[in-house]
């Protein structure tokens, strides 16, 4: 019996079919939820697929929001059922474990949800935050999840590493940055019905500031939103070592003199 | 004129003409990005991705063959867009066409809308062909004569003139898309028109070009929640009050301006739901709907998704009326399809002058017709190898099963480069015009 506008709902995790790829996979069975180990490394290389085609995004003249929004829809697709099958939890625990210091510095970003976490109470939760890949950095960035509230990422591996490949790219829906919400920009500005996001700006002239040079791409609607802006990867150096503790969560002062990387473990531990 | 279209046996399809460049080295700004026939047929658009248009014109029946219909030659050739930079994101405005629509003819000149992602353009395209000689105060090179040297007056006179079309843009309507344009529908009232971009639907008059009305509006307050966008949107063709938008989400819905100003509401809401057995990851991606049609009648529409084709009866919302599988083998390779990114290429469709039967490209450079009436499909391919003159088109097949049959060709074989997105249909005739990627193939009909 169909109901109507039952698109995706993966509520009923006996009845799902396996996803439909090239080697095709073999089905687990409705009853049993029993993966098997090929569908999920089939559904792990889509993530990680889609992943890097939406990091693309930033690389694009103007990203297709289109293609953008369909791309991310299929990775929360995969989150939401990762998430139910408790593979989710287990794939970001052994990313965790596998990391090690990382040989140069790479984009790294923290990013404080305690202010968010009210405006998102109305949402199902959202344990972690899209980081962008930045080519030619050659870096991977690898999502803790810490508590509901506190989202730190950190510097991982590089990307030749097939296992880390881009599956720590996670995703609360649209924090996959500026493919979609850079566009949005030029409209916040003006209009005057979204009176939040102004505020937001008026808040932190500061940042406007420290971040003048720094490609608009990174700028983004996340950004505004959470008072913390996206860095690039060597703004965060700068802003450790010069500016106070404006760009950082809720972690104290900035210790320059410390490792970078130590600093975010800190964070980590201490969260 | 129309025909019982290409399903009866009795008809056959015929290679009439190619334009474009024969080389294989394919220039980026020579890809075609729209096909469209004006209202009569004897005009045929195309746009490029160098923001090019090319009007070709049907030359008149030659008296000696009857049967026999006139060619296209080109017209006018013109530049529509250039590309431009948006200086406040850092990032180029293609000057890409997306979409063209004729406006029906009101005088010897002929109009056209043209749009890349940001800005609409109204052309007006006009013949000329009589030069007036014999000017009082100017002389034959144009320079003005002393008023005082006038002795006589003389009456000028019109003298005919190699013919000259001329392209001018009379009207730019910019400014008011922050996102891409994907469609543009001239209203039937010949007055008004809309454009859609990926979250609104403005509605535009055609005189006026400093302002708009914002008639859909599916931006969310916060952009974290967007999780489906407008692919298509198209007035209804003889109520000026309706027209329809498509979405990523396969969903599409008919709105009437007179319910109120701002028709986030729909009217009626078309969704089928989704077949279980079928559901994967990609599902939503091959439900996105790439392009919606009316039906010349208005009493139905047509909507084209990755894998095929559903024409829709505006009186029932709950599923389509007929569905047309376009290439139902490409269903066990989507992983490879979002891979290299062909699942998301946007197919358009078309209806023939009766609405008998509809069309679409595919991969390969195929094409596909079904026929309504006849419940016939038929597969056909525009290639070079099939380009000469007045020979018939063979019908192609895509062997799904182990076994290939001679002329089949298998689907791993399929070239997933040379794909035919746009397609147009002549008005009144069956004559079709099918764009790969940088050629344009004119095909015709005859009864046996």
């Amino acid at each position: 019996m169909f109901t109507k506008g039952t698109k995706r709902k993966f509520s009923d995790p006996g009845e799902e079919p396996a996803s439909s790829g090239d080697p095709g996979p073999a089905a687990p069975s409705a009853a049993a939820r029993t993966l098997s180990s090929s569908y999920s490394l089939q559904r792990q290389s889509l993530l990680d697929m889609s992943l890097i085609k939406l990091q693309l995004c930033h690389m694009l003249v103007e990203p297709n929001l289109c293609r953008s929004v369909l791309i991310a829809n299929t990775v929360r697709q995969i989150q939401e059922e990762m998430t139910q099958d408790g593979t989710w939890h287990i794939m970001t625990q052994a990313l965790a474990a596998a990391q090690c210091p990382a040989d140069r510095l790479v984009a790294t970003e923290v990013l404080c949800r305690q202010t968010d976490a009210a405006a998102q109470a109305g949402q199902s939760p959202k344990p972690f935050s899209v980081v962008g890949l930045q080519e030619g950095y050659h870096s991977e960035e690898v999502v803790m999840e810490g508590d509901v509230e506190t989202e730190v990422t950190m510097s991982s591996l590089s990307p030749l590493s097939p296992q880390l490949s881009s599956a720590s790219y996670l995703t609360g829906p649209f924090e996959v940055g500026p493919c979609w919400e850079e566009e949005d920009e030029e409209e916040d500005h003006s209009e005057s019905s979204e009176p939040s996001l102004m505020s937001e700006h008026s808040r932190h002239p500061a940042l406007e500031e420290l971040f003048s040079d720094v490609d608009p791409s990174y700028y983004d609607l996340d950004t505004v939103l959470t008072g913390t802006p996206k860095m690039g990867p060597y703004d965060l150096l700068e802003s450790l070592s010069s500016h106070g503790p404006t760009a950082l969560s809720s972690s104290s002062s900035c210790r320059s003199d410390l490792n970078e990387l130590d600093h975010i473990m800190e964070i980590i531990v201490g969260s | 004129m129309a025909g019982p279209g290409g399903g009866s046996s009795d008809v056959q399809w015929y290679f009439s003409q190619v334009k474009g460049a024969m080389d294989d080295d394919v220039a980026e700004a020579d890809i075609i990005s729209t096909v469209e026939f004006n209202h009569s047929g004897e005009l045929l658009a195309t746009g490029d991705k160098g923001g090019r248009v090319v009007i070709f014109q049907q030359e008149p029946e030659s008296k000696n063959q009857a049967q026999c219909r006139g060619e296209y030659n080109v017209y006018s050739t013109f530049q529509s867009h250039e590309p431009e930079f948006d200086y406040l994101k850092s990032l180029e405005i293609e000057e890409k066409i997306n979409k063209i629509r004729w406006l029906p003819q009101k005088n010897a000149a002929q109009f056209l809308l043209s749009t890349n992602d940001k800005t609409i353009k109204l052309w007006k395209i006009s013949e000329r062909d009589k030069r007036a000689e014999g000017y009082n105060l100017k002389e034959e090179d144009g320079r003005y004569r002393d008023p005082n040297s006038v002795t006589t007056l003389r009456v000028p006179v019109l003298r005919p003139m190699d013919l000259m079309v001329e392209a001018s843009p009379r009207r730019v309507f910019a400014n008011a898309h922050t996102y891409h344009i994907n469609s543009i529908s001239v209203n039937s009232d010949h007055e008004t028109y809309l454009s859609a971009d990926d979250l609104r639907i403005n509605l535009w008059h055609l005189e006026i070009t400093d302002r708009s009305f914002n008639i859909v509006d599916i931006k969310p307050a916060n952009m974290e929640e967007l999780t489906e966008v407008i692919t298509a949107a198209e007035f209804h063709p003889n109520q000026c009050n309706t027209f329809v938008y498509s979405s990523s989400k396969g969903t599409i819905r008919l709105c009437d301006m007179r319910a109120s100003a701002l028709c986030d509401r729909h009217t009626k809401l078309f969704e089928e739901p989704e077949d279980p057995n079928n559901r994967s990851f990609f599902s939503e991606i091959i439900s996105s709907i790439s392009d919606v049609k009316f039906s010349h009648s208005g009493r139905y529409m047509m909507t084209r998704d990755y894998l095929s084709v559903k024409v829709w009866d505006l009186n029932m919302e709950t599923r389509p009326v007929e569905t047309y599988q376009v290439h139902e083998y490409l269903r066990s390779k989507l992983c490879s399809l979002y891979e290299n990114d062909c699942i998301f290429d946007k197919f358009e469709c078309c209806w023939n002058g009766n609405d008998s039967v509809v069309m679409t490209g595919s991969y390969n450079n195929f094409f596909r017709m079904f026929d309504r009436g006849y419940r016939q499909d038929m597969t056909f391919e525009a290639s070079r190898e099939n380009s000469k003159p007045q020979s018939v088109l063979k019908p192609r097949k895509v062997s799904t099963g182990g076994k290939r049959k001679k002329d089949e060709i298998s689907v791993d074989s399929l070239d997933f480069n040379k794909k035919i997105l746009h397609t147009a249909w002549h008005p009144l005739d069956n004559i079709i015009a099918v764009a790969t990627i940088n050629n344009l193939y004119i095909f015709e009909n005859k009864m046996n």
